[in-house]
């Protein structure tokens, strides 16, 4: 017999939340103060350094504009998806989950075509300053993207036994992924003017 | 409401370490924790053989290190800057933060909040498992070709990005410790903001639930840029980059090949950023334990409750605006340099407050002089010894003599041990009977606090005298090879022989500990006549911990509520209509 933990599933009248929901936010408010650690970062060397590259002349500018794309696009799928298990309706949600699952598969495998260019062309982050952050930063957002896509894969296999088990819960819990997963495309979004197009 | 209902149940797993119970999870915490310790402490015996007598043979356990470490049981210099690194790391992040948050935290804040358990039980599981992993990456260092990490617990580049392989270890430690609290940290917040029992307001919170609060939001939003900042350096030393590598660095006469434009200073400020709050993370859980105590043992209640609140609120956003008062030395510029120390200042007076607020409460109590209540009040002057000292610190103009001395060691260590070292062993000898059924035995206790508030001081008082001299903490052979150090060495076996009987008035403790579990006194579950939800439970609480969930009528310490029968008034006791009693709260 599971012990109940109480406002798991349902709403707590005076705060408003779920578990998860708050879990989740809170989750992100670090992730926030992760990425802002790095973001400062690149501020303070950027401005330190004596000269520093336009991103645009060693960075594939096109391959990124079609990553940023392809995010935006997956960003609305995923919560296109969760809209639909709000309306009971199962099987466009896999529909709807797969192709932000196909569509975070591809960026991943654009990043690394990008990756592997610049490693073929001598580029590697020891170079300069500017490739250390490009690749740390895009790095860690690749492994973000990647932890996300996992999780989104547990859902697409074992999603239809804990839909008919709990459709509540389950619901909650796509909409907690899908909160991290805006999350990682925002990051994107910030980084991919940050890095190519300054 | 009808999930505010909970079965008895089983744990799903019959396996200790794989329970999802927040008091196991509690206890697994304190008993590691407790073991990082006394191994930190272990470290720091021997270190301080080599202070006292620098250049002598370690006694009886010399040869225990091998011809690499300890040639002839002489202790080399990298190994005793191993041991400082390691003792630093061990007893901050595997020691004494894994005990007031992962075993405290993990194991009164349901209770006194009136919950079944921690909101995310599994994940709470795996934060524990994340802080064991760490843990041992930590110690495997010592194993690695160069030993371990010896660049301090601070870890500044450019000397840590060249070191060896120990300092990628301590990295790897320190990512998965970062994972680790951040994980309790979540969990400990949603579960106080969610499953506060029925009446339970934020205002009738006990003032650790409080302090936990407070503390989780430290750990969440400061971990994160020590972990970044651990990323970078792992990339500097794995990946051949230079974000803390300077232009034109020379190692050993060698012009380093790397790209350079890297900055050691921003290493310090990620750093900084976290382990400043971290020193809150260290103090207010303990102050927390210390309120419960005083305001149990002074059967009254708590002085300035509201303020006390407030000021650690504003504590803790204030902690993340005073890192550079570290740095002072490091040529900022006198405009960021006097901001820091604008802000440093500020920040002393919520502490004031709250160390006031404790002060003031004895004021009119007829005081208990119970075991846990002893240590609950050497911790009030200890701390404000520690603190008082950090002033001067917080200034340029003084810090500048005093930084990197003994003095800054006597400081801080005023703070963690006679300080928060003695509110965790007040508050185990405070919450034993709840977790075991049975108290701890007094006169073992007793001993075990005078031998410790005696030994500590002759450990860390000295210190202050050594810093003013001018000795810098970070010496082989304690300033054995500076003139004007020579009129103040004489302390430091001083020092070393506090430290030694410090370790054997640990003894009692020890054995009073385990001898308790098995053989102490048994006693009833409210044992001291307390008021707060976690002496509403059964002793030890059952998984589940309430049968049914507690509601709550009234703030947490109506301790001699004038008119009514008993001196005490728990939170959770319904009153009829005879008793006139005004509600607070």
């Amino acid at each position: 017999m599971q012990m109940n933990i109480p406002y798991s599933i349902e709403t707590r009248p005076d705060t408003g939340l779920h578990n998860a929901k708050l879990g989740i936010w809170l989750f992100l408010a670090s992730e926030v103060m992760l990425f802002g650690a790095l973001f400062s970062s690149y501020a303070l060397l950027r401005v330190g350094a004596e000269s520093w590259p336009r991103g645009a002349d060693i960075l594939n500018v096109p391959l990124g504009a079609v990553n940023t794309i392809i995010l935006i696009v997956s960003s609305i799928t995923m919560v296109r998806s969760w809209t639909s298990l709000l309306k009971k309706d199962f099987k466009k949600f896999r529909l709807l989950l797969s192709t932000t699952e196909l569509l975070g598969v591809l960026f991943l495998v654009i990043k690394f075509t990008e990756y592997r260019m610049k490693f073929e062309h001598g580029l590697y982050p020891s170079g300069s300053t500017f490739l250390a952050i490009y690749f740390t930063m895009t790095g860690l957002h690749a492994l973000h993207l990647l932890g996300g896509i996992v999780v989104n894969a547990y859902h697409l296999i074992l999603g239809k036994r804990q839909w008919n088990l709990n459709p509540e819960k389950f619901t909650h819990r796509i909409e907690a992924t899908g909160l991290y997963w805006h999350f990682v495309d925002l990051i994107w979004i910030i980084l991919f003017p940050l890095l190519y197009l300054t | 409401m009808e999930n505010h209902e909970t079965q008895i149940s089983k744990p799903k797993s019959r396996l200790i370490f794989l329970s999802t119970d927040h008091k196991t999870i509690g206890i697994l915490y304190g008993f590691t924790g407790l073991l990082f310790l006394l191994l930190g402490f272990s470290i720091m015996m021997l270190m301080r053989w080599q202070l006292a007598f620098p250049g002598q043979p370690i006694p009886f356990i010399g040869s225990w290190f091998g011809q690499d470490r300890a040639p002839g049981g002489i202790m080399l210099p990298e190994f005793y800057n191993q041991l400082g690194a390691m003792h630093g790391t061990i007893m901050v992040f595997l020691g004494v933060v894994p005990i007031v948050v992962g075993a405290f935290g993990n194991y009164l804040v349901p209770l006194q909040i009136g919950a079944p358990d921690m909101a995310f039980p599994k994940l709470n599981l795996m934060s524990y498992w994340l802080y064991v992993l760490g843990g041992l990456c930590a110690l495997s260092s010592f194993f690695m070709p160069g030993g371990a990490a010896q660049s301090g617990w601070t870890s500044y580049p450019p000397l840590a990005d060249i070191a060896t392989t120990g300092q990628t270890f301590w990295l790897i430690a320190i990512i998965f410790l970062a994972l680790s609290s951040m994980l309790n940290s979540i969990n400990i917040i949603t579960t106080i903001v969610q499953l506060r029992a029925k009446g339970m307001t934020f205002m009738r919170l006990p003032f650790f639930v409080w302090a936990q609060f407070i503390t989780g939001f430290l750990l969440l939003l400061a971990f994160p840029a020590l972990e970044a900042a651990s990323v970078l350096q792992l990339m500097d030393r794995l990946a051949g980059t230079s974000f803390f590598l300077p232009s034109g660095l020379v190692v050993s006469g060698q012009p380093l090949s790397v790209s350079g434009g890297g900055s050691p200073l921003l290493w310090q400020h990620l750093f900084w950023f976290l382990a400043h709050p971290e020193v809150y993370v260290l103090i207010l859980p303990a102050m927390g334990i210390v309120a419960e105590i005083l305001a149990n043992n002074t059967r009254k209640p708590l002085w300035g409750y509201r303020s006390m609140v407030y000021a650690t609120i504003f504590l803790g956003f204030m902690s993340f605006i005073v890192w550079a008062h570290h740095m002072f030395l490091t040529g900022m510029g006198t405009i960021i340099s006097g901001f820091f120390q604008a802000t440093t200042m500020i920040i002393s007076i919520p502490s004031v407050v709250i160390l006031l607020a404790l002060l003031i409460s004895l004021w009119g109590g007829s005081i208990r002089f119970t075991t846990p209540m002893l240590f609950a009040l050497a911790f009030l002057p200890m701390f404000g010894i520690g603190g008082l000292t950090g002033l001067p610190l917080g200034l340029t103009i003084s810090d500048i003599p005093l930084h990197d001395t003994y003095y800054v060691i006597g400081h801080f260590h005023y703070i963690v041990a006679p300080g928060t070292v003695f509110a965790i062993f007040g508050g185990i000898y405070y919450w034993f009977p709840k977790l075991t059924g049975r108290k701890m035995n007094d006169v073992l206790g007793r001993i075990h606090f005078a031998g410790s508030l005696v030994f500590m001081n002759g450990v860390f008082f000295p210190m202050f005298i050594l810093g003013l001299a001018g000795v810098s903490r970070r010496l082989w052979d304690g300033g054995a090879q500076y003139q004007f150090a020579q009129h103040v060495l004489h302390w430091h076996e001083f020092m070393s022989i506090s430290a030694w009987l410090l370790a054997v008035f640990q003894i009692p403790f020890i054995v009073n500990l385990f001898w308790s579990i098995r053989k102490g006194k048994k006693v009833r579950e409210n044992y001291w006549d307390a008021t707060t939800l976690e002496w509403a439970a059964s002793s030890p609480p059952p998984h589940g911990n309430f049968f049914p969930l507690p509601e709550v009528y009234r703030s947490p310490y109506e301790y001699s509520v004038p008119g009514y029968a008993e001196d005490f008034l728990p939170q959770n006791q319904f009153f009829g209509e005879g008793l006139k009693i005004k509600e607070k709260g």
